[in-house]
């Protein structure tokens, strides 16, 4: 029942009718507003000073009561025009890993002749951001979102609102924007197996392990010289790796993943995939990847990366968001 | 972009502590000494506290704290209840919430408070010169207010009280609407504090010499007159108040009031009409010109010609009132009344009772014992004067043969006594005498300064006679006024003297705004509310139809506000540079690359110059031009043109 209600309500007096392109603009029928605790607690203050005016036959006790009574209904038509006529566009939105939190960037432009104060961006009654939007101008707030699955991420009903300039109203308005964040698959935290260099050459492996190039990394062993310790990826919290090197240049690295055992769940391949992605680049090796009916070849940077963890996140979901989109 | 705090800011607190010193200002002179200074002390402790980031008070501290000021407060007034005690626990109370005080919640309730001790000003003055004060108070406490509501980053102390005065500015039609059609209902609806109208001057209902003399050094006004026809001459204008009979040898008291039918009068004149407005004195006398005919409805009348309102006057009030200043009245009089008037005590006064009987044994009637007695005060070097000597033990034997200075009552008081002890029956009047014409708003304002007191002997066949003694040692006095009676060295009150005339012509002005404000601010009663609804044309000045009037007018007023509010919400007019890029993204839109969402005018110029690579020149320096234009340093006119003119003739 209660969701029922709830659903009615953010169909009809919301107008939330799922992600909207381009920029929202704030308009009359989409800023709602209603009085705050403070307001109450404004009127019970109200009605102590005309009872006390009253009582004492106090004219300017009924001037100042009736004047802050006035004054608290022109704050109510100050506030909703704080809110009125912004346009709320999506801003730049940065990929994440699957068990952190993704950060929207919400862009508020403001083309009226006034300036807006206070307004404040939130979602799900998170702690909101505040932003002053000067005339002609554009204020981004960042809204975080869990993110705890691998694919594409939606923020959903992000509010925004303001109380300004006395705090006795709370004005809002709802928006769904087309906004969507990618999240990479959760990369793998258990000490993984180094990782298996392979060669198009043929040859590296018979030049055995040695101080010369690059191979791979491996679970640190204390006997490691701390030349050797990979610490960009301990940096990164992979844990202490070592680098392995082999007496051969033009090493390559083929992140494949038939290579991963078959007892391996979907998900677990893809974490790890993840993870040698990461730890591949921060080793500076160039690396390619391997899914099935996906090919990504040997390559290096930080475009590649994420081209790389993107196919991870979208792997077998791309069908299924385009289709949405579409 | 700032993280939302809800801990207060120095700047926060700073003004908070202004608003509040500004509203409890006004209450220092009224308030115990120790109870200001702790309050004040709290408060800049408070400020301390805010600036070094100290600890605040904890809540045993406070609570003992304010358990010894409560106690304080009991020893100072006998009573944690009542106006003025009350106000000193409010007042300290706001002091030791001060110290713990942590978020903005707090600090909004700490201003709330604020306008609740804006009122308590208003209990004990409600002047023009308050009523403005208060103002600015209000100005600096909402101000302060907004301060709290912005969270993200300070706010200029300019803009600030900028947007204060803007929402007071914008409020007052609603509240101009709402003063005068919102329901009154009279007070008060429960019992008041004992203390509630302490400390407002008038007369009293006794009269001891110096009595009168003190209330002449206030200017306040006791009551404005409008007179229908052009005003009498002031040596007729005697303003009846408290009629004292019983005599000590010092004081005079008056008599249990009983309210009686009206008194016969016999008049041999036309009468006089004209409109009082009194101001509170906390009693029930009513003034009205010797010899009132008629007495308003809320009031009655006694035998002696008081008029008494049905409750203390406790606000201003108006009443119609028509007088006749040539009368006969108490011809025959009850003989117990006559009885009544001849009484005094027989120890004190020795000299003076051995005086009058002597005039009795001389004398052949009572218009000549009377004539005897105003003779000695014209003859024998009396003076007139604010500052009389202390009297004794036998004040009339001292005034009348020592001391010879008085005042008003000193002759008022000695003269009936004479009267009495030589068997004419005496009574004393105590009222205001002249007034003081205002031409520019036609009135006339009667002032305590103008308190007197004379005396009514009965005389066979005519009745009781006026007879002012001080009219025979100062006839100035009552033709034209205290201030050219009493010497210039006299401390009497600066808006009564005569010296400066371009003073007397602003305070006249300024009086005549005062009465303005107390006719349609201050004494906009239900009576007057219903009275002035009604000359608007509404039928019934009943609650329903105000509270109809009341939503349709303050509907209306909103409408209006809120027209002219959204209006100024108006769409800014367009930067020129930001244009031309759009109609450069909108050319290209057509072409079927429109700029996404997030995209950067950069990343979307890389990905234009790689879709089309012929392009890739103008599409560069459109773009490079666009990004030092809006975002760079460069704000030229001659780069802008360029820009629009590349975009003109940019086609994809």
């Amino acid at each position: 029942m209660k969701l029922a209600i709830e659903n009615y309500l953010n169909r009809w007096l919301f107008r939330l009718k799922g992600p909207e392109a381009g920029p929202v603009v704030l308009s009359q029928r989409r800023v709602f507003i209603l009085p705050t605790r403070q307001g109450l607690l404004f009127g019970a203050l109200l009605l102590l000073l005309l009872t006390g005016s009253i009582n004492y036959n106090l004219s300017l006790g009924y001037v100042l009561t009736f004047l802050l009574a006035a004054m608290g209904i022109i704050s109510m038509l100050h506030a909703f025009r704080n809110m009125l006529g912004l346009h709320v566009r999506p801003g730049k939105t940065d990929p994440v890993f699957a068990g952190e939190h993704a950060s929207f960037a919400v862009c508020v432009d403001n083309h009226r002749t006034l300036p807006r104060y206070a307004i404040a961006v939130t979602r799900d009654k998170q702690v909101p951001v505040f932003c002053d939007v000067a005339q002609n101008a554009t204020a981004t707030a960042e809204v975080s979102v869990a993110a705890p699955r691998r694919g594409w991420l939606r923020p959903g009903r992000i509010t925004l609102y303001t109380r300004f300039p006395l705090g006795l109203f709370h004005a809002w308005s709802y928006v769904e924007l087309d906004s969507r964040c990618l999240v990479y698959p959760r990369p793998d935290s258990s000490k993984l197996p180094p990782l298996k260099p392979q060669s198009d050459t043929g040859a590296s492996f018979e030049a055995g392990q040695g101080n010369d190039d690059f191979s791979g990394l491996r679970p640190h062993q204390p006997s490691d010289s701390p030349r050797h310790i990979a610490w960009k990826a301990a940096a990164r919290d992979y844990g202490l790796l070592t680098k392995q090197f082999i007496g051969r240049a033009d090493t390559e690295l083929w992140l494949d993943w038939n290579d991963l055992p078959a007892s391996l769940e979907d998900e677990s391949k893809l974490s790890r995939l993840c993870r040698w992605v990461l730890d591949a680049e921060a080793a500076g090796i160039s690396y390619g990847l391997r899914l099935p009916g996906k090919e990504l070849s040997l390559a290096y940077g930080e475009q590649h990366r994420h081209n790389c963890l993107e196919a991870l996140a979208l792997f077998g979901l791309q069908d299924v968001e385009d289709a949405k989109t579409a | 972009m700032q993280k939302p705090l809800n801990l207060l800011s120095l700047r926060n607190i700073s003004w908070l502590l202004l608003a509040l010193a500004m509203v409890a200002a006004p209450h220092v002179e009224r308030l115990p000494l120790w109870v200001s200074i702790s309050t004040g002390v709290l408060g800049l402790w408070r400020l301390y506290i805010a600036q070094r980031r100290l600890p605040l008070f904890s809540k045993w501290l406070l609570f003992s704290m304010l358990s010894a000021g409560t106690a304080g407060i009991y020893l100072s007034y006998g009573s944690v209840f009542g106006r003025d005690a009350g106000v000193a626990l409010l007042v300290l109370l706001i002091g030791l919430k001060l110290m713990e005080m942590n978020s903005l919640r707090d600090a909004v309730l700490m201003l709330f408070l604020g306008y609740f001790l804006v009122i308590t000003n208003f209990l004990y003055s409600q002047t023009i010169l308050a009523g403005l004060y208060m103002l600015l108070v209000v100005l600096a406490i909402t101000a302060a207010w907004i301060s709290c509501n912005r969270p993200s980053g300070a706010y200029p102390a300019k803009d600030m009280l900028h947007l204060a005065g803007t929402l007071l500015i914008q409020a007052v039609p609603l509240m101009v609407v709402l003063f005068l059609l919102f329901p009154r209902v009279q007070g008060p609806l429960w019992g008041l504090p004992q203390d509630a109208y302490s400390g407002i001057t008038g007369l009293s209902d006794t009269m001891s010499p110096g009595s009168l003399s003190e209330l002449s050094l206030s200017d306040a006004v006791a009551f404005r007159v409008k007179f229908d026809d052009p005003a009498p001459k002031a040596s007729t204008l005697y303003w009846r108040g408290p009629v004292l009979w019983r005599f000590n040898g010092r004081t005079w008291f008056a008599r249990r009031y009983e309210v009686s039918k009206p008194p016969e009068l016999q008049a041999l004149d036309k009468p006089l009409r004209y409109t009082v407005t009194l101001e509170p004195h906390n009693m029930n006398w009513l003034f009205a010109l010797d010899m009132p005919g008629t007495f308003p409805p809320q009031a009655g009348i006694t035998l002696d010609f008081q008029i008494l309102s049905n409750a203390p006057v406790r606000n201003r009030m108006r009443y119609e009132m028509s007088s006749y200043l040539k009368y006969q009245t108490g011809a025959d009089e009850d003989p117990a009344e006559l009885r009544r008037a001849l009484q005094f005590p027989r120890v004190p006064n020795p000299r003076a009772r051995e005086l009058a009987q002597s005039w009795r044994r001389s004398a052949d009637n009572n218009a000549a014992i009377i004539n005897q007695a105003l003779n000695l005060f014209r003859n024998d070097k009396f003076y007139y004067t604010l500052l009389p000597p202390l009297l004794g033990e036998h004040p009339v034997d001292e005034f009348l043969f020592d001391t010879k200075r008085g005042f008003c009552e000193h002759y008022a008081s000695s003269f009936a006594f004479l009267m009495r002890a030589a068997g004419i029956p005496a009574r004393i009047v105590t009222g205001y005498q002249g007034g003081e014409l205002n031409a520019i708003g036609d009135y006339m304002i009667v002032r305590q300064a103008d308190a007197h007191a004379w005396v009514e002997v009965w005389l066979k066949e005519r009745g009781w006679v006026r007879i002012d003694p001080t009219a025979a040692v100062s006839p100035l006095r009552v033709e034209a006024g205290i201030a050219a009676a009493v010497p210039a060295t006299d401390p009497l009150p600066l808006l009564v003297r005569q010296d400066y005339p371009w003073l007397r012509q602003a305070r006249f002005v300024w009086d005549a705004m005062a009465n303005n404000w107390n006719q349609w601010v201050l004494g906009y009663t239900p009576q007057r509310q219903a009275q002035f609804l009604t000359q608007l044309g509404m039928s019934e000045a009943t609650w329903q139809n105000m509270a109809i009037a009341l939503l349709v007018v303050a509907g209306l007023v909103v409408l209006v506000l809120a027209g002219i509010i959204l209006w100024r919400l108006r769409t800014a007019p367009r930067d020129p540079v930001q244009k031309a890029y759009r109609k450069f993204c909108g050319k290209l839109a057509k072409d079927g690359l429109a700029r996404r969402p997030a995209e950067g005018p950069q990343d979307y110029a890389l990905r234009l110059a790689q879709t089309k690579p012929q392009q890739a020149e103008p599409i560069c320096s459109i773009s490079e031009l666009y990004i030092a234009l809006r975002y760079g340093t460069l704000s030229d006119k001659l780069a802008v043109k360029r820009l629009q003119l590349l975009v003109s003739e940019f086609e994809p």
